[in-house]
């Protein structure tokens, strides 16, 4: 690693020689603060007892201080019979009554819908703002991006209100509208990004050799944006999976999506349940950066061999 | 030479062409636009309305809001006034049982104790003429001016009173403006300290980030590629999550106490309190913001050549030197661009102060959930947004005038 490699010049002084290894432990200490808290809690959520903090077994490192109840809790919070032998009806009871399970099928529900609103809708208004044509791109840019800049609370608020007034509120079509619109700014950004790259003469070619827009647009230009549409749609879904304001004032109770169950466990009954939820929620944005580090890579790819 | 086309003609088609292009682009991009228009900018319309706007009194008791309006706020109420009152507030019940108690609660926000005379009336089974004697017959407070008064200022559904009382300013009966007394004025100092924690959050974030971008950029690309996941990942797990973590970090029998015990720094009795104050808020929101901070500087400082800090030590400028005059003033861009951005998304931060901040550390954004979910006063916390709302779009503004929101990119 090149990170500390150690080769000086027989010119550095002392105190450049110092700076150095001064400079790489400031920054070595602030990937700590980056991404020692998240790390902290995956061996948290295996705690046998109910604190946040480590056991004086669990440094020792004794087998019987570690247990997995935490993530059975998951399962079993809300079941009729949690203590039933696991069986095909242990499981089909925590999947119709678990919270945390009827949480996730919320949130699974609400983001999968919401990210199909905004992904086809982002990237329609991308196809267009990029052309060269688009008149007021500034300002209508301006208008679609600022869902992401008005601050959460405010934009919560004010669907409350219009939306009770159409009779939205409280339903899962409001939910899904809200998320949808809280996601399109993602969309917009990385669907634009990626066509700046695109090489429109291609569209010309196209249609040159006889393709309707319809067809040029799903056999020529959809491809070659393909990555900057999944990202942008990946990031409307986690935007809508880690959404709880809007959830918040707008859903109700039976509504509840996973950052709605998280927020009411920290708020009032705080369980080692939610480092268990927190360490799956982890484990799930590891395998998204992991996708889309992969897309990016692909994409880099395309791009070199699209000049040579 | 011999014109197949006549030059107008030619001009007009090109022009007609054009314009085709035009509405074709634009059709594109409107069906994202009526789609936002109709879930984001109505519903933010709505809000600035209900911030001016507030029509609970007015509707329940009509009459009574045309007569105190008339009314000069000094002299005796008038039988016709009181008569009115009284029959209007009984006849409410029967549209809706939960009237009064509504019509009570909103002027009991300016005079306490409201409630309980409106509640006199409502269970009094002989009120007939003469009202004014008999309602002071029930309580000497009718005979004063003073719950009069509070309804007169609360009988007209357009006012600005709430978005005075945003700013720690009180509306009177005589249509005068006075600052809010002390215990009730809160709001200005809640704005003072969102400013203040949305400042020092920016400024956390540009000296921690800043070596950071500096080492990515600089990095080989494998080794910037791998530490730039590093970075991500943060930004990429739940905002509940990295909530929890500082949690369970912070608190009195958190991680960090526990080890410093340990290591025999601090005595167990005398355990930090790092949690559910603006000690938590600060911390968690700029480990939570940080990457916002680091991202448009590495990709600025990417572009920036070495050579250039190079040739200012070949001339003779010490290493700091060449830092400061050289290499500083190239990565101003992509610090600017973090900072305005770290600085608007920390101005209307709520859910992790509502989470660590305790009482200390809640921000403008807490107090207008309270008041959303709690008072349920909806004019005043759509008072207080749609100045936040002012204050985030002119900050918005800027960073489009200087950095261009085009140029925003994630990852």
């Amino acid at each position: 690693m090149k990170f500390l490699k150690l080769d000086f010049p027989p010119y550095a002084t002392g105190l450049e020689i110092a700076w150095f290894f001064a400079f790489r432990a400031i920054c070595i200490a602030i990937f700590v603060f980056l991404v020692a808290p998240i790390l902290v809690i995956i061996p948290l959520s295996f705690n046998k007892e109910s604190f946040f903090s480590f056991t004086s077994g669990m440094l020792a490192l004794k087998p019987e201080a570690y247990s997995l109840k935490w993530y059975r809790d998951i399962f079993a919070n809300g079941m009729l019979a949690p203590d039933a032998p696991l069986s095909l009806d242990w499981f089909k009871d925590s999947w119709m009554r678990s919270q945390w399970m009827i949480a996730l099928k919320n949130s699974i529900f609400v983001g999968v819908s919401a990210t199909a609103v905004a992904t086809t809708l982002g990237t329609l208004a991308s196809v267009g703002l990029s052309r060269p044509e688009m008149p007021y791109r500034g300002l209508i840019t301006g208008i679609l991006i600022s869902p992401m800049i008005v601050p959460i609370v405010i934009t919560a608020a004010g669907m409350f209100f219009f939306f009770s007034q159409i009779g939205l509120s409280q339903t899962y079509i409001g939910l899904v509208l809200a998320h949808a619109l809280l996601g399109t700014p993602f969309v917009v950004i990385t669907v634009t990004a990626t066509l700046t790259s695109f090489d429109r003469s291609l569209m010309r070619a196209a249609a040159n050799l006889g393709a309707n827009p319809l067809t040029a647009f799903f056999k020529v230009q959809m491809p070659l944006i393909l990555p900057g549409i999944i990202s942008g749609g990946l990031f409307a879904f986690i935007t809508s999976f880690d959404e709880v304001v809007v959830v918040l004032f707008l859903a109700e109770p039976d509504q509840r999506t996973i950052p709605r169950q998280m927020w009411s466990g920290l708020r009032e009954q705080v369980s080692p349940t939610i480092l268990a939820v927190a360490t799956i929620l982890i484990l799930i944005s590891l395998v998204l950066l992991m996708s889309l580090e992969l897309t990016r890579r692909r994409m880099e790819r395309l791009k070199m061999d699209a000049h040579s | 030479m011999h014109q197949t086309f006549d030059q107008k003609t030619l001009t007009r088609q090109l022009a007609a062409a054009e314009r085709r292009n035009k509405v074709k682009a634009f059709l594109l991009v409107l069906p994202l636009l009526l789609f936002v228009l109709a879930s984001f900018i109505v519903p933010i319309a709505s809000l600035v309305w209900q911030g001016g706007y507030s029509d609970t009194f007015a509707n329940a008791l009509p009459e009574t809001s045309k007569l105190l309006g008339a009314w000069d706020s000094r002299s005796p109420v008038s039988e016709d006034l009181v008569k009115s009152f009284v029959t209007e507030l009984k006849a409410s019940k029967l549209k809706d049982p939960a009237i009064p108690t509504r019509v009570a609660t909103v002027v009991n926000r300016e005079q306490s104790g409201s409630v309980s005379k409106f509640k006199q009336v409502m269970s009094a089974s002989d009120l007939a003429s003469p009202y004014k004697e008999k309602l002071s017959a029930l309580s000497s407070e009718w005979d004063k001016p003073d719950i009069w008064r509070a309804m007169k200022i609360v009988a007209p559904s357009f006012t600005p009173r709430f978005y005075l009382q945003a700013v720690d300013l009180r509306l009177t009966a005589e249509g005068d403006i006075k600052p809010e007394s002390d215990e009730n004025a809160i709001h200005l100092l809640l704005f003072g300290r969102t400013l203040m924690v949305a400042a020092l959050v920016t400024l956390f974030c540009a000296l921690l980030g800043f070596p950071i971008a500096y080492l990515l950029a600089h990095a080989e690309t494998k080794t910037s590629n791998m530490l730039l996941i590093i970075v991500l990942l943060p930004f990429w797990t739940s905002l509940l999550v990295r909530t929890t973590a500082w949690i369970a970090l912070l608190q009195q029998n958190g991680v960090v106490n526990d080890f410093l015990v340990a290591i025999g720094l601090i005595d167990n009795d005398h355990r930090l309190v790092m949690m559910y104050n603006m000690f938590a808020t600060l911390v968690a929101m700029t480990h939570v913001l940080l990457p916002f901070m680091i991202l448009p500087m590495f990709s600025v400082m990417k572009t920036i050549k070495a050579n250039l800090v190079r040739a200012a030590l070949s001339l003779g400028a010490t290493p700091w030197t060449a830092f400061w005059r050289v290499y500083f003033p190239q990565t101003i861009p992509g610090l600017g661009a973090g900072c305005l951005l770290v600085f608007i998304l920390a101005i209307g931060y709520y859910i992790t102060p509502a989470l660590v901040g305790g009482q200390s550390g809640q921000l403008i954004s807490n107090i207008i959930a309270f008041h959303m979910q709690k008072t349920l006063n909806w004019s005043l916390a759509s008072a207080i947004a749609t100045l936040l709302l002012i204050g985030v779009l002119l900050l918005y503004w800027l960073y489009n005038r200087l950095v261009g929101i085009d140029k925003m990119k994630l990852a």
